[in-house]
């Protein structure tokens, strides 16, 4: 377990190389052998790391790396006036909830990698050698974000993963549409960062420190500021804005779809699996913090059902099958800040994981079928490919029936457990909730019917032909021969990925179900305090800060609750400030619920089997019937424009403004200064001309002509002046005798 | 017996032959050997009041005024010399170079 630093380094260093020396003198085999080959030493350094964590006793699961110091010790002062010591190291610190996302990140990075050796065969040498390079840098940074022992090494990797967005989005950088994309997420993501680090700032000045466990262990010790908005709840609050720029959340999620401009690959791994994920699982880090505040969680779960909402209804229209995908992930990203604002942290980072699995198998699916359909991404121009793709289809209806949430699938038991816990805490979100379950259900189908079934809408091809292009003749890749399964390292992956959607959801079965929970259990030390240490270790841990510690010695909920019964510790701050409805239903109720919920999944299969399968007249009729609902979705609401008109219109009015300020005031000020001294030195030039140097020529010339009769006497000639001495001295001598 | 006036009347003999050479002279070591002349008269007339006097400084000024004139004869000779280097004449109607 020393060696978990290696694990973000592999990727890394595979990056390096193949973006040094890979781009210019690597083939396709090297630099896809390479990439592959440090993703899968990550993935088993990953395996043994998490066997190694399994076998530790569930309250000392959690191992601390610190490899390096990156900024030594140094005083700073924190808010209350005292000093504290900022140091931060390189540190690394493998616990459940890290473990748990590093499987997550190296299993799909890792099965993404093998996809991509195949999608992305037809680029150049050069371009594929990139293309692996940035993937390696991305799985490096994320890496170290999900790592990182304190806020600042996690930010690193923020920021890491957020430029490896911005450059796999802007891959194809010759497409307009595609640098525009890239640079839309960048700067979308600045605005969450922004208050991602003035967070990070408001920690320290609090705390003392960035250190995650010491942060938890101290504000474990405060009161949960459930009467006001303290200073707990501004943290909170901050860094939700750095988890809604990440995660694509309301108000900041308009950059994701965008984002589907990039590789396929790269949809599938950044923007479903991993990178959005972050935000989540930076909430899910700071559970402690979040569940002491508990206005800022209903601040995250109502901003999160609304997010899932809003998403989903966008993607029930929306033709372009990966933006079907992508607003479906915005809406699964809402459902996990649902489930942390309820304060269902493990049930969050449980529909992370599944998430992952079978979004990332939907997005690789859909790769293969843009693959099979040689670019073609608009859903229109598809249908019937179940019998030419009939390992996609498998495997795309295995995701698809995951994320509607039909048991036994993975979906089921996150989403279900999601509901349930939303259900404890208020039942109007909790019926939000479910209507975005139903639409789920609806716009996944309508993917699927629009895709696999009915009739063949795309171009045609020359048929006779539909098999000899492998054979790599003059025609070779140029010519379309209709749709085809994808290569073998695609549909292995994609079953890979199968497998893991079916299979990811058992670690989380439910207690009513008969099942354990494993995964709550597993994942509750790194969302509670250590009461111990909070305790008892309250001024240490805490450095500089008065906490105020013997105020009050027993008002510590995550502590209290945990003692208490394990199942619902991390609940327990949220659920008594949305109105004291906590606490169990029967276990029949448990089960009417998930029947419920089954029961709506199916409805929505059903209307979208009936809508786009049966008839797909209706559809056509409810569009034009209801033509003012269906402009506003497909238009997405008009957000884009919205923003457009207001905060991208306002900053480049306001920098016309700023600009025409500078050109004509500031400008016009150094000009008028500059012409203000032309002129005054012009001035003083003719003064100098012709008073000063006047006045001196008329002084010269005076003495010029005054002195010209005097100047005949100088004859220079000694013996003259000798002579006129001569006489002189005659002259005053005989004077002086004379007068005597 | 030699008296006062004989003195007197030597000295000035020597002077006006002195004067007469600076004034008229145009070759410039002439006019310098006329103000060694010069000098020579007044000479005579210091050491004759000396003796006369019987005050023993007429004496000390008259060897004061031999150093004078040797220091002077050597930075003049210099000039004369440099001068000739330059112009190749000892004539002084030449020498107005520093007129206006």
């Amino acid at each position: 377990m020393d060696l978990i630093w290696l694990i973000p380094l592999l990727p890394g260093l595979g990056a390096a190389i193949n973006g040094i020396a890979g781009i210019r003198f690597f083939g396709k085999r090297v630099a896809g052998l390479l990439a592959c080959t440090t993703m899968a030493a990550a993935l088993l350094l990953s395996l043994n790391a998490f066997r190694l964590l399994l076998v530790l006793p569930a309250g000392e699961r959690e191992f601390d790396v610190q490899l390096l110091t990156w900024i030594s010790a140094m005083p700073l002062q924190l808010s209350d006036g005292s000093i504290g010591t900022f140091s931060i190291p390189w540190g690394f610190r493998l616990d459940p909830l890290s473990a748990m996302m590093l499987l997550v990140v190296t299993g799909v990075g890792f099965l993404i990698h093998v996809y991509s050796t195949a999608y992305m065969h037809e680029e150049t040498d050069g371009a594929y050698a990139r293309f692996f390079a940035y993937l390696n840098l991305f799985c490096f940074f994320m890496l170290m974000l999900v790592l990182g022992d304190n806020f600042v090494v996690m930010f690193v990797g923020w920021e890491g993963v957020g430029l490896c967005s911005y450059l796999l989005i802007g891959y194809w950088y010759e497409k307009q549409s595609a640098s525009d994309a890239g640079k839309k997420a960048f700067i979308v993501n600045r605005i969450g960062d922004w208050g991602f680090i003035l967070g990070i700032f408001l920690v320290y000045m609090t705390f003392g420190t960035l250190d995650f466990r010491a942060v938890a262990d101290a504000a474990g010790g405060l009161p949960v500021e459930a009467g006001g908005f303290g200073v707990i709840s501004l943290i909170t609050l901050l860094l939700f804005v750095g988890a809604t720029g990440k995660s694509a959340q309301i108000p900041l999620y308009v950059w994701l779809p965008d984002a589907m401009e990039g590789p396929t690959p790269v949809s599938a791994l950044i923007h479903a699996a991993t990178m959005v994920t972050a935000g989540v699982y930076m909430v899910g880090r700071n559970a402690v913090l979040f569940s002491h505040a508990p206005d800022v969680m209903l601040i995250v779960a109502v901003v999160g059902v609304l997010t899932a909402l809003m998403a989903a209804t966008i993607g029930l229209v929306q033709n372009d099958i990966k933006r079907v995908l992508a607003y479906s992930t915005v809406s699964q990203l809402g459902y996990m800040f649902l489930a942390m604002g309820v304060g269902a942290f493990a049930a969050g980072a449980f529909h992370l994981m599944t998430h992952a699995f079978f979004k990332a198998l939907l997005f690789l699916g859909s790769g293969a079928v843009i693959h099979a359909m040689a670019g073609e991404q608009d859903m229109r121009r598809m249908g019937a490919l179940k019998k030419y793709l009939p390992v996609t289809f498998v495997t795309m209806l295995i995701g698809t029936l995951a994320i509607a949430g039909i048991p036994p699938l993975s979906g089921f038991f996150s989403k279900d457990e999601i509901l349930y816990r939303t259900f404890l805490s208020s039942r109007w979100i909790w019926g939000l909730a479910a209507v975005t379950a139903l639409l789920t259900a609806f716009y996944m189908f309508r993917l699927m019917s629009m895709t696999f079934f009915g009739a063949y809408r795309g171009p045609v091809w020359q048929p006779g032909h539909g098999h000899d292009h492998a054979g790599g003749g003059a025609s070779g890749h140029a010519a379309w021969h209709g749709p085809h399964e994808a290569p073998r390292a695609m549909t292995i992956t994609l079953m890979a990925l199968a497998v893991g959607a079916i299979l990811a959801g058992f670690v989380g079965m439910p207690q009513a179900l008969y099942g354990n929970n494993a995964i709550e259990r597993f994942l509750e030390p790194s969302f509670t305090a250590r009461h111990a240490a909070a305790a008892s270790g309250e001024h240490d841990s805490a450095g500089g800060i008065l906490l105020a510690a013997s105020a009050q010695p027993a008002r510590d909920p995550a502590s209290e609750e945990s003692a208490q019964e394990s199942h619902d510790a991390e609940g327990g701050a949220a659920q008594e400030s949305h109105g004291g409805e906590g606490g169990h239903l029967s276990q029949a109720g448990e089960i009417g619920l998930m029947l419920l919920s089954v029961a709506i999944a199916l409805v929505g299969i059903g209307v979208a089997y009936r809508f786009y399968v049966r008839a797909p007249q209706i559809a056509e009729q409810l569009a034009a019937r209801w033509a003012g609902a269906h402009r506003v979705l497909s238009n997405k609401y008009y957000v884009d424009e919205l923003y457009g008109a207001t905060v991208v219109r306002g900053t480049m009015l306001s920098a016309s403004g700023l600009w025409a300020f500078d050109a004509k005031v500031v400008d016009g000020a150094v000009n008028g200064s500059g012409w203000l001294t032309i002129f005054s030195s012009w001035f003083s030039h003719l003064l100098d001309k012709y008073l000063v140097d006047g006045l001196v020529n008329f002084v010269g010339a005076v003495l010029e002509n005054a002195s010209f009769m005097f100047r005949k006497m100088q004859t220079g000639l000694v013996q003259n002046y000798a002579l006129v001495m001569l006489f002189g001295v005659f002259a005053f001598v005989s004077l002086y005798l004379l007068s005597r | 017996m030699v008296t006062m006036t004989h003195y007197l009347v030597l000295s000035t003999a020597l002077f006006m032959i002195g004067v007469i050479g600076v004034l008229t002279r145009r070759n410039i070591i002439v006019v310098f050997m006329s103000i060694e002349l010069m000098l020579n008269a007044v000479n005579i007339n210091l050491i004759a009041f000396s003796q006369h006097l019987q005050n023993v400084v007429g004496q000390v000024f008259a060897v004061f005024v031999i150093c004078v004139a040797a220091a002077e004869a050597a930075v003049g000779l210099g000039i004369i010399l440099a001068f000739y280097r330059n112009k190749e004449t000892v004539n002084i109607d030449e020498m107005s170079l520093m007129r206006w």
